[in-house]
């Protein structure tokens, strides 16, 4: 999978559990073929944002300390941080976090299934 | 007649490893299904497996041996937590939740099952009730750690299999 122009696509992924981190990134290179980095609250995502580097997509975890999924996804928005924004929730519920700007919300665990259902919606991702 | 008996002696030799090879992958895949079997674990851990390549062949364990390294923690707060009084179910229920995901992201069954009944009792402020079930959490935790310190050494001993397999 690539975004437009055959490069790979990038990927953000912020998560206060360090297994998770390290599941997600893995499962995104291997799998998916993309460019993962990871961060561990939504403070640490806000700050790389703001430093410059820039996503095709965002998988945000709810509840992490600092700064929250909900809270870091409005901050992004306000800065004019235009990548897909996936909030990742313990509960089926997202309204919130499709309210504070992301594209989508699953429930955990984020699995192949839900990935390529992402990357399937976006226009300008291409298999 | 020397060179014969050499080429008989090795093709035996291969045949014989082959076999003991080829016992000790059913070997692995019996123990993992009987892991499945018993609601050790669950699908997320096949999803672990599906990760493992020739580059990464112990992929899974190095995940398992990062959790028990990093949940230790959490387990110590939640004993610190438990016992203070009263007991501060909010606190309580933020570090269950940590450990909760953490244990469902490798697909420990049984240990996320009493972490969330852990929650509930924690919701209905039953302090006797999160006790009991944050032992026997631990008792899931513990005897998960030998089943899957056993499943890795006969599957390092049996080599990489070429995919992941679904128990049935």
């Amino acid at each position: 999978m690539t975004a437009m122009g055959n490069n790979k696509i990038s990927a953000l992924i912020v998560d206060d559990d360090s297994i998770i981190r390290k599941i997600h990134k893995t499962m995104l290179e291997r799998l998916f073929n993309m460019e993962a980095r990871t961060a561990k609250d939504g403070k640490e995502a806000v700050d790389l944002c703001r430093s410059g580097a820039k996503f095709d997509v965002i998988f945000m975890d709810r509840e992490m300390p600092i700064m929250d999924g909900v809270e870091a996804t409005k901050e992004l928005r306000a800065m004019g941080v235009k990548s897909m924004i996936v909030g990742i929730s313990a509960s089926a519920s997202g309204e919130d976090f499709v309210a504070a700007g992301s594209n989508h919300c699953f429930e955990k665990p984020l699995d192949l299934a839900k990935v390529e259902l992402v990357l399937g919606l976006h226009p300008n991702f291409s298999t | 007649m020397h060179s014969n008996s050499f080429h008989c002696s090795l093709s035996l030799s291969l045949y014989s490893s082959t076999m003991d090879r080829a016992h000790s992958r059913r070997h692995v895949a019996s123990m993992k299904q009987s892991l499945f079997d018993q609601g050790y674990l669950d699908e997320q851990f096949i999803q672990l497996e599906e990760l493992q390549d020739e580059a990464n062949p112990n992929f899974v364990e190095e995940i398992v041996t990062l959790y028990y390294r990093d949940s230790s923690r959490l387990i110590s707060n939640l004993e610190n937590t438990l016992e203070r009084k009263p007991l501060d179910f909010n606190k309580l229920d933020t570090i269950m939740h940590q450990f909760k995901g953490s244990s469902s992201s490798i697909g420990a069954k049984k240990v996320k099952a009493e972490c969330t009944l852990f929650r509930e009792y924690c919701s209905a402020g039953n302090a006797e009730g999160c006790r009991r079930s944050f032992q026997q959490m631990k008792k899931e935790y513990a005897a998960l750690r030998k089943k899957l310190e056993t499943y890795f050494h006969l599957a390092r001993q049996a080599g990489p299999l070429e995919t992941a397999f679904r128990p049935k």
